[in-house]
């Protein structure tokens, strides 16, 4: 099994901007797997605890990308691909989804999963370009996998209920938060993850399509009005809700 | 040609497309370029004559595609886009519509920018577009180097407007369709139950984070949307997967966007992935002990306190007064 991930800012509760208006400032932010991702990790220990096999984590980002992927082996992957490029961040979904597909198609995985899209750029095509690359069939935002002799049972969530798709393996998904709820990785995997080898491959860059010219804050018009503090608070609280029509 | 990609369920084109319809005539308009429609679908010829506006509508029917099957919409689209050679291809940024065009950008070779927001048109060309990161926290602005542009639009980002105008004439495309197309199709559909309100379709969405420390501690927003008018109960990120709350629960960026009258955030930080599923609701309440959090930087009327104290004398005063 294989399952990419994206390493990401943990923003936290705001964001603040390089001077050059060109990405998230992130000089006091720690990192993270991106949420999609995270479950993607997650089920894939899930089905190799299953059914047995073995799983390898990979991303394309800077070296420091490694903590993810050992988060990842912390959890119960086995193995770690790095393709290390430090310009990751102009890498657009076309140029990231060939870097790894060459990457994992000597390989030959019977399952792939990403996430539906990444928390940042929210682009929602890498999965989906590296399928066709691999041809191999491919169903995005799922948020449900079984996989019974060969196939591969998937649902996806739409307002009415639940889609089943079935689907002979190898194959791609990409995955939804909501699949699972993830594990936190155990002192004794943080431990030995430390000494789990991680392959590192440098990667150059397919010639962009889509370019990035600026990063904007998008307007926000809410004016604070404070009721009060503490439980004193209860009848202007009832008095705001009597005036929004809310009982 | 800008072609516009469209959408149908039961039997109508989606609210999603008719705000793809609408942006398609603008670009048009700023181009100075018409506008066609792509339908696929078992049955859409009949909802042709809608499409006031338009110029041409492409219709590809065919028995086998009574519901989305990707790589056949992707097959048809692809060779649709090869054949008339469009300026800009728009989809609605649906799940479905940000499935096909990654799938048609990639038959294609081309880039894609998806949740388009805004169009930057200048000398009667796209420029740049603006497109939403971060579920909408940050938006982008982008360049498109490859030829057709391939977009979708974010959903509510730009009203669907009615338009007058003749019908369009349609063009029957005859897809040649292989088993390949269909190695991805839904295979069966299961109908869920819907128990009460849901999150999106209430009133007052009562929200809960980390404050609430427990499953148990919900049960007192539970007991406090029962006094409210069509009120249903939500969570963040950290309540899910502390597994006090279903993930269905979830409002955020990976969770459900809601849109109601109002939201009460009890003690809630306010981060940016949660944020992003709220941020759309008419007013903003937040109960919060700490006066610093972000989510008062984004609320309209804030309680400083502890939520354990604040809504269980809330439930009390609201029976009081309600005589219950």
């Amino acid at each position: 099994m294989l399952v990419c991930v994206k390493r990401v800012p943990d923003t936290g509760g705001g964001f603040k901007l390089t001077p050059d208006e060109m990405r998230v400032d992130t000089t006091n932010l720690g990192f993270a797997i991106s949420p999609h991702e995270e479950c993607a990790v997650e089920e894939a220990i899930r089905i190799i605890e299953k059914h047995g096999g073995s799983s390898t984590v990979l991303t394309l980002g800077p070296p420091a990308a490694g903590e993810q992927l050992r988060e990842a082996i912390a959890k119960g992957i086995t193995g770690a691909i790095l393709l290390e490029a430090e310009d990751y961040e102009s890498w657009d979904p076309a140029a990231t989804a060939q870097a790894i597909a060459e990457t994992v198609k000597p390989l030959g995985f019977d399952l792939l999963l990403f996430g539906n899209e990444s928390a940042d750029t929210c682009n929602y095509q890498v999965g989906v370009r590296v399928a066709h690359l691999l041809d191999l069939p491919c169903v995005t935002g799922i948020k449900a996998l079984e996989i019974q002799n060969g196939k591969a049972i998937a649902k996806r969530e739409t307002k009415e209920g639940w889609e089943v798709y079935e689907v002979a393996l190898p194959a791609v998904f990409t995955v939804k938060e909501g699949i699972n709820t993830p594990r936190h990785p155990s002192l004794r995997g943080i431990m030995s993850a430390k000494k789990v080898p991680i392959e590192q491959k440098r990667v150059t860059r397919l010639a962009p399509q889509l370019v990035r010219k600026t990063l904007k804050k998008p307007q926000e018009g809410r004016q604070l009005e404070i009721l009060g503090q503490g439980p004193e608070a209860v009848p202007k609280i009832v008095e705001k809700l009597r005036e929004l029509g809310a009982i | 040609m800008i072609l516009a990609m469209l959408e149908t369920a039961k039997g109508a084109i989606s609210e999603a497309s008719w705000e793809t319809i609408t942006a398609a005539r603008d670009l048009a308009q700023k181009t100075n370029d018409s506008v066609a429609a792509l339908l696929i679908g078992k049955e859409v010829r009949a909802l042709t004559p809608m499409l006031k506006g338009v110029s041409a509508a492409l219709v590809a029917e065919d028995q086998q595609l009574d519901s989305y099957v990707p790589e056949a919409f992707a097959r048809i689209a692809s060779e649709a886009i090869t054949q008339k050679s469009p300026q800009i291809v728009l989809a609605p940024g649906t799940e479905t519509g940000n499935d096909l065009m990654a799938r048609v950008a990639a038959r294609l070779g081309l880039g894609l920018a998806t949740n388009c927001t805004e169009f930057s048109v200048e000398d009667g060309a796209l420029r740049m577009v603006t497109r939403s990161n971060w579920g909408g926290s940050l938006l982008e602005e982008v360049e498109i180097l490859s030829k057709p542009i391939l977009l979708t639009l974010q959903p509510h980002a730009i009203p669907a407007q009615a338009a007058a105008g003749a019908e369009p004439t349609i063009e029957a495309l005859n897809p040649t369709l292989t088993a390949k197309e269909f190695r991805v199709r839904v295979k069966e559909i299961l109908r869920s139950e819907k128990k009460g309100i849901s999150l999106t379709e209430a009133k007052i969405v009562i929200g809960g984070g980390r404050g609430m420390g427990s499953a148990e501690a919900f049960k007192m927003l539970e007991e406090l949307a029962g006094l409210l008018s069509n009120a249903a109960v939500g969570a963040t990120r950290v309540a899910t997967n502390n597994n006090w709350r279903p993930h269905s629960d979830q409002i955020g960026q990976t969770g459900t966007q809601i849109a109601p009258d109002l939201y009460i955030a009890c003690g809630i930080s306010g981060a940016i992935q949660h944020m992003v599923g709220c941020k759309n609701s008419k007013k903003i309440l937040a109960i919060n002990k700490d006066a610093e959090a972000p989510i008062f930087q984004r609320a309209d009327y804030g309680v400083i306190g502890d939520l354990h104290q604040i809504v269980p004398a809330l439930i009390a005063e609201l029976k009081r007064v309600k005589g219950v």
